[in-house]
């Protein structure tokens, strides 16, 4: 299965998408993270087998694998969202600039600022779409209201949202549409300035238009920060990554260049998957 | 349709549900409605009647009052008491006449059956005095006196005057009473602090002359303004006592009525509907906002509703915050074990605990314990007098508060359970820690479920009576907790309690009859009370609801 006929039929304009000529190697990206030898244990049972994989800088990387294949566990590891999780064990390493996030000494609230998260479901707080996107800046202590406008209007730009919700700040989150909640949730993850964006399968909720904006959304957003995406349809991936892994019962399988994952797998896996034999 | 295919179609259940609804809705509606109509009843001024009565013993006496209560009795039963029949009816009607007058017969009330009344009417002039002791007059006015001095006035002008005179009396009065309440009260209340000064000075080794001089001219000023104070309480009740008026029972008796004894006077036989409306709802307005008198038989309630709300509110602010709180580290912090699970069971359990127990436990340790020590060590200068460890709101405030506490916890753990995970995780991606995810976003939406717990703890705190007689609750108290006296707001004090009130008045009072109408208001009262205090709550967390709604999405 190839990505642009199948996009094509989605009514999607893919030259918007459409990235210049990819990266083709991943040794010559800059390593914004790096996992080695990682196990997860859920209780008694196994949840990842030994992940060895390295997240470019500035690029999105799309995981893909069938469900339950640990694609989403592995992304919650990289910003200890396992850590919620009862009886969940991790052993390896998960090295943030070089820095061990798993080390002892470290702050997760203050990594969670450095690694934000989107999840699947829009999840805005019940409060006002200024409040929301202020959270995150208000917890750290901001409260003057002139550094709070600003961030609150360049986070609600970089989402494309402040043409929308300009005159409605002060409405209640919980009264606009699911794209739109979606996008306020990514404005408020981007209002901290986080270095990672990690997308929990951001536009399974969504219907096709919200999914195209998210995406351009995405697109936009590659320029300045590290971007992983979890997403269950493989067009997406083929859309929006630069590269792309790919995961099988909690093992990761390959991770390649997206392009060369998608039409040239090396993995015999791989490509049973992206062709749909199994699913 | 046989009864096999009956029973499947649901039709039986269907029916089970709605008796059960409608018995439910009947024994509410139907005990609302006994209230209202034996409580309510009681303020009407009813036309007085004037009868002949011929008594057991055969005399006739005029007799005069209202009718209180209608009964058939049958004929043996009126024999064995020694009435003497004619006619063969099975069943007599017997009246509970209120006759009033207790100074002069003894008893407010008197039996009469139907066979013996004669002559039944309902004369204009009949005058009905609600008097401040010995309860109503029921008679005939006849003059005015002024010091003593008939004033020998014409019949056109005997009403008039007595109303201006009356009007006099009553403006006199209260003029007495806000002297006696706000300005001794306030003399009294300082002589106090100045004599727990001093005591405190000689507790500390610190009497020394300049502080010994201080305190006496303190106390010298005081003593002039007392004696002002009391001079002009002098020149009134001179004037009060001036007037007074003679009046005449029904069977001829002569009474001389001083105007400051009276509390209203009124001649419901010649009263329109209209003032007999104004009359009723002036009643009930007294009922709400008076003091009671005369061993709460009559007047008003108005310190038991003041101190029933107030001690409720007390309540809520001291059970919220506990509760909130140790539901917030049962669900959100304590390690999820056979120890949680146990506390969590033993909570639940309290809640069934007899709240009698409760009242032992505020007892012995609130009010001896707790009370006794602060006491010891901040009051040491009333004691051996206690401030604190004794019996006051405070205390039954903290002993409600324990009672209703399991209500709060279980209400709250419910309402943070149903926040769902996606806004906690959504908050922790932020960089919000554990603690600032609660206190800026879990707890807020849980409020409306926290709110849920405090209307039930409400509801449960409000009714409850048997702790609060151990640990606060009096039959009459001089004061309410709050006055214009530094600090303003006085938690040691006993307070007066509408459910109190209602076993007080219905059960201990020396005139259970004449209190039995009391006993419904009363009730009624209370339970306004509690739909009042529950309706703020519910209008509270319904507008939580409406800010907070993302739950139901």
């Amino acid at each position: 299965m190839t990505e642009t006929s199948e996009t094509r039929t989605h009514g999607i304009n893919i030259e918007a998408l459409e990235r210049p000529v990819g990266p083709s190697d991943l040794a010559n990206e800059e390593i914004a993270l790096e996992v080695s030898n990682l196990d997860l244990h859920y209780g008694s049972s196994q949840a990842l087998y030994g992940v060895n994989m390295v997240i470019p800088k500035n690029r999105v990387t799309a995981f893909i694998g069938p469900s339950g294949c640990g694609k989403s566990t592995l992304l919650r590891c990289f910003n200890r969202m396992n850590d919620l999780v009862d009886g969940c064990q991790i052993k390896g390493e998960i090295k943030l600039h070089e820095e061990d996030i798993y080390h002892k000494g470290v702050n997760v609230a203050n990594l969670r600022r450095r690694i934000g998260m989107v999840f699947q479901k829009p999840n805005p707080f019940p409060k006002s779409v200024y409040e929301n996107v202020a959270y995150g800046l208000r917890i750290q202590g901001v409260s003057d209201k002139r550094r709070l406008d600003e961030a609150v209007e360049k986070a609600l730009r970089s989402a494309a949202l402040w043409d929308e919700m300009k005159d409605r700040l002060n409405d209640n989150a919980l009264g606009m549409s699911g794209g739109q909640q979606q996008r306020l949730v990514i404005a408020r993850a981007i209002a901290i300035e986080p270095e990672v964006m990690l997308l929990d399968e951001p536009a399974s909720a969504l219907d096709p238009i919200s999914t195209l904006k998210i995406e351009e959304l995405i697109y936009e957003l590659k320029q300045n920060y590290t971007i992983i995406i979890v997403t269950h349809n493989m067009q997406q991936a083929a859309r929006v990554s630069d590269y792309t892994a790919f995961m099988y019962m909690g093992k990761l399988i390959e991770h390649a260049d997206t392009n060369k994952l998608f039409t040239n797998p090396s993995e015999k896996q791989t490509e049973d998957y992206i062709t749909g034999r199994y699913g | 349709m046989n009864v096999q295919d009956w029973f499947k179609s649901g039709n039986p259940w269907i029916w089970l549900n709605a008796a059960a609804v409608s018995v439910s809705l009947i024994m509410v509606f139907g005990l609302l409605a006994l209230i209202m109509v034996r409580g309510l009843g009681f303020f009407w001024p009813a036309d007085v009647q004037l009868m002949d009565y011929t008594d057991k013993q055969g005399q006739e006496i005029r007799l005069m009052g209202e009718l209180w209560g209608e009964e058939e009795a049958t004929r043996q039963t009126l024999i064995d008491n020694g009435y003497k029949l004619t006619g063969d009816a099975e069943f007599i009607t017997r009246y509970t006449l209120k006759t009033g007058n207790r100074d002069v017969y003894g008893a407010d009330f008197r039996l009469i059956i139907e066979p013996g009344i004669k002559n039944k009417s309902t004369p204009d002039n009949a005058l009905v005095v609600v008097r401040r002791e010995w309860g109503n007059f029921y008679g005939f006015l006849t003059s005015i006196k002024e010091n003593g001095t008939d004033l020998k006035l014409s019949d056109e002008e005997l009403w008039t005057e007595f109303e201006q005179r009356n009007e006099r009396a009553l403006d006199l009065h209260d003029e007495i009473v806000e002297i006696q309440k706000s300005d001794i009260g306030e003399v009294n209340h300082e002589l106090e602090t100045l004599r727990l000064q001093k005591k405190r000075y000689e507790l500390d080794d610190d009497l020394t002359p300049e502080n010994l001089a201080e305190l006496d001219a303190k106390r010298k000023a005081l003593d002039a303004r007392y004696a002002l104070i009391q001079k002009r309480l002098n020149e009134l009740n001179q004037d009060i006592t001036r007037d007074s008026f003679v009046a005449r029972t029904a069977d001829g008796q002569v009474r001389e009525i001083r105007f400051e004894t009276v509390v209203k006077v009124y001649q419901p036989n010649q009263m329109s509907l209209p003032s007999k409306l104004g009359t009723y709802f002036a009643n009930i307005w007294e009922f709400v906002s008076d003091e009671p008198r005369e061993a709460n038989t009559e007047g008003g309630v108005f310190p038991a509703i003041f101190g029933t709300v107030m001690m409720v509110i007390l309540m809520a602010v001291l059970a919220t915050p506990l509760g909130v709180i140790a539901a917030v580290y049962l669900r959100e912090y304590a390690k999820q074990g056979a120890l949680t699970r146990t506390i969590r069971i033993a909570v639940n359990n309290l809640a069934g605990v007899p709240s009698i127990v409760y009242g032992v436990f505020g007892l012995g340790f609130f009010v001896y314990f707790l009370g006794g020590n602060i006491d010891r060590l901040f009051f040491s200068e009333g004691l051996p007098a206690p401030t604190f460890g004794t019996p006051g709101i405070m205390w039954s405030s903290l002993t409600l508060a324990i009672l209703t506490l399991p209500v709060v916890i279980v209400a709250t753990e419910e309402g943070l359970s149903r926040i769902p995970k996606s806004i906690r995780e959504g908050s922790l991606a932020l960089g919000a820690t554990k603690f600032e995810t609660l206190w800026r976003t879990i707890l807020p939406m849980s409020s409306p479920a926290i709110m849920t717990g405090l209307i039930l703890a409400v509801a449960r705190a409000a009714g409850e009576v048997a702790p609060l007689m151990l640990v606060g609750v009096v039959k009459l108290a001089p004061s309410l907790p709050v006055d214009g006296n530094a600090p303003f707001v006085h938690l040691d004090r006993k307070f007066m309690h509408l459910g109190f009130h209602i076993y007080d008045v219905g059960f201990q009072s020396p005139n259970v009859e004449a209190a039995r109408p009391l006993v419904y208001a009363t009730s009624l009262l209370l339970v306004l009370v509690i739909i009042a205090l529950n309706i703020v709550a519910i209008q509270i967390r319904n507008r939580l609801r409406e800010r907070y709604r993302a739950l139901e999405s």
